[in-house]
């Protein structure tokens, strides 16, 4: 029988994953087993992965960003790069993220909306314009096609001059999280599979500074996942990512260094602080113990995160800058190598600049005026963050055996377990929400009378015409022998088991648009058809 | 034709979004309400919906699009259903829509908007008032 307690606001407390929280939390609550906590920059990195941390430098200040035209975007860039920011972050559009040129009939109504749109490398050179690649990091959130736009980023820095060894970025090319979660894949799971590791092996040889892969817990949690199958979900995309690597021939210290992730700070404070130090212990247990890895960078989880999108309110809308103070801290005392934190308008619309700002600031403050980045993990002993990293690492180790029962990951999600499971959550949170179970402050409780709210965002929707209208200058100015060459080329090492991304790369330099580099690819890989089903 | 006992829906994701967390809760909440429920998946061009819709004789689309193509694509499928006899069928829309497009979105033809906060109670309660059952 459970005890009574009367004196108490709730029956059970319990966090996003289901884990019973006690009153207190004692000494005897810390096992031997915690005790692999370790210093930072040691094995198993619990504490972080750098001895130094933030006293060494700070994390990387990186605001995902992009809309509209090439030329918008890298106004906004340059912006934010005045404003103190200190890596660029590129949002693309959804035909561009699925290899659809501007006027392809399903782009229509889509051009520019989430994010910028790229046809051709012209429009990367316009993106990057006056941004010096050797000195800027940029990550870019591409997956079904991120081995074009990782070429396109290549190829301006050649034009900039600047050697691929000194190209520093990331690109997300995570796309078992794409069919579980996010939803722009392109191609089956098995040849896309093919095309991540055929860039794990290019770059590691030509690009050799560059993360090759942001494994993306980030919208598997926006879907609607707890914080354990956060951890569990993308660390066993990561196992598939890592093995099908090896299938292919590669060594694990070659590339296993250059994989990153990518994960949601979300509303439970203490619970997001404990996940990001057990995904990074169980990460370095599973490079060290399952594939060997001795390199201690193949063991490190480094990771960027951003605060969660659907934690964010439509009402009352400056209560999110509160929400996400709450969360870019979480993220920072969990260790993280970079941060996005979201704007207080993005319920509503593309935020403003000046939202974007306050969400800037916002990371700013914690840097610089809060203290907490002058000490490395201070909440590392704590009784409660020691116990919850152990119970989340244990939660999440178990739905890894799961998936591993179904085959892996990419099994897995072929029979809609991962999909299943994030379904059930979400409506699972949804219930809780409109049972009052869960406060939402200004939605189910404290609400007030709101007038709608006034300069928000907008993508001008002349953008898609003017889009369309440069793509087919371009089409009728450039050498289209040297196109078709270059995609006849591409095209045959697609059928081949030869690495993709040399072709890829003349294709682009020969301006080559997206659509037709991704096209070429359709043609020889397929297309992938996901079976709808609903829990 | 004798009249169904329950209202019939089809849930969809019109374009290129693929944030489909909104669409499978309202879908599941419909059919907790007693409601038959067809989820069409992602990526489908107004044309498919409407296709979809006439062939499985629903009463309400309830659409879905949070990548800010909604005031193109909505439009478009209520202009379809009406082309080709659907015209009875009530329109629905939800995801992250400024609330300055949605009189030109109702003019259009949309029935109601739904915006980030709505409870799947709130869907269900406006769906039961004005479906129109066949």
């Amino acid at each position: 029988m459970e005890e009574k307690k009367p004196s108490e606001r709730k029956r059970s407390f319990k966090n996003t994953s289901n884990i019973e929280i006690k009153r207190v939390y004692a000494a005897q609550d810390v096992t031997s087993d915690d005790g692999a906590m370790g210093l930072p920059g040691e094995y198993p990195f619990t504490r972080g992965v750098q001895p130094t941390m933030y006293r060494g430098r700070f994390w990387t200040m990186r605001q995902y960003a992009g809309m509209a035209s090439a030329e918008e975007s890298n106004a906004r860039y340059r912006y934010l790069l005045e404003q103190g920011q200190t890596g660029l972050s590129v949002a693309f559009d959804l035909p561009t993220q699925i290899g659809y040129d501007s006027d392809h009939p399903l782009a229509q109504g889509e051009i520019g909306k989430v994010g910028v749109a790229i046809d051709s490398l012209e429009d990367m050179e316009v993106l990057l314009q006056g941004i010096p690649l050797d000195k800027v990091s940029t990550s870019m959130t591409i997956n079904a096609p991120a081995a074009v736009l990782l070429a396109m980023y290549m190829a301006v820095a050649e034009k900039q001059g600047v050697s691929l060894a000194r190209l520093n970025g990331t690109i997300q090319n995570d796309i078992l999280k794409e069919y579980a979660a996010r939803g722009t894949y392109i191609f089956p799971p098995a040849q896309s599979m093919r095309l991540i590791t055929d860039i794990f092996a290019f770059c590691s040889e030509q690009v050799p500074e560059w993360n090759t892969i942001s494994i993306s817990g980030y919208h598997i949690r926006e879907a609607g996942s707890s914080a354990v199958q956060e951890v569990a979900f993308t660390l066993s995309n990561g196992i598939a990512y890592v093995q099908a690597a090896l299938d292919a021939g590669l060594r694990v210290d070659d590339f296993a260094p250059r994989l990153s992730f990518f994960f949601n700070s979300h509303v439970d404070f203490f619970e997001e602080i404990a996940k990001f130090r057990a995904a990074r212990r169980l990460w370095a247990k599973i490079m060290t113990e399952r594939f060997g890895a001795q390199n201690p960078r193949s063991q490190m989880l480094r990771f960027h995160t951003q605060t969660g999108g659907s934690t964010l309110t439509a009402q009352q809308p400056d209560n999110n800058i509160i929400r996400v103070t709450l969360q870019a801290l979480a993220a920072v005392l969990g260790g993280t190598q970079s941060l996005h934190t979201n704007s207080r308008d993005e319920a509503l619309a593309l935020p403003t600049e000046e939202s974007v700002r306050i969400a800037l600031r916002t990371q700013q403050i914690i840097a610089h005026e809060s203290g907490v980045a002058d000490v490395v993990d201070p909440l590392g002993g704590s009784y409660y963050i020691e116990n919850l990293t152990s119970s989340i690492e244990k939660a999440a180790a178990e739905q890894i055996a799961r998936i591993d029962a179904y085959g892996g990951a990419v099994k897995a999600i072929e029979r809609g377990v991962m999909q299943r499971d994030i379904q059930d959550s979400a409506y699972a949170w949804q219930q809780q929400v409109e049972s009052k179970e869960r406060v939402v402050v200004g939605v189910n409780q404290f609400q007030i009378r709101e007038s709608a709210p006034r300069g928000l965002e907008r993508v001008d929707a002349s953008v898609g015409e003017r889009q369309k209208t440069k793509l087919a200058a371009l089409r009728s100015r450039r050498d289209n022998v040297r196109v078709q060459a270059a995609l006849a080329s591409l095209t045959q090492i697609a059928a081949s088991n030869d690495n993709l991304m040399p072709a890829v790369l003349e294709a682009v330099r020969a301006y080559a648009t997206l659509g037709e580099i991704c096209d070429c690819l359709r043609r020889v890989f397929g297309e992938y058809r996901p079976e709808e089903t609903l829990t | 034709m004798s009249q169904r006992s329950f209202i019939r829906v089809l849930v969809a994701k019109p374009g290129l979004d693929g944030h489909d967390r909104g669409a499978k809760i309202v879908a599941r909440a419909l059919r907790d309400a007693g409601m038959e429920v067809i989820y069409t998946g992602l990526r489908q061009t107004p044309e498919q919906i409407v296709e979809a819709a006439l062939q499985e004789d629903v009463d309400v689309v309830a659409l879905s699009c949070l990548s800010g193509a909604h005031n193109y694509l909505f439009p478009k499928v209520v202009e379809l259903l009406r082309q080709q006899g659907g015209a009875d069928i009530l329109v629905l829309g939800g995801g992250v829509i400024p609330e300055e497009d949605i009189p030109a979105l109702k003019q259009s033809g949309v029935k109601e908007i739904f915006t980030p906060g709505t409870t799947t109670q709130a869907i269900v309660e406006f769906i039961r008032a004005h479906a129109i059952q066949k």
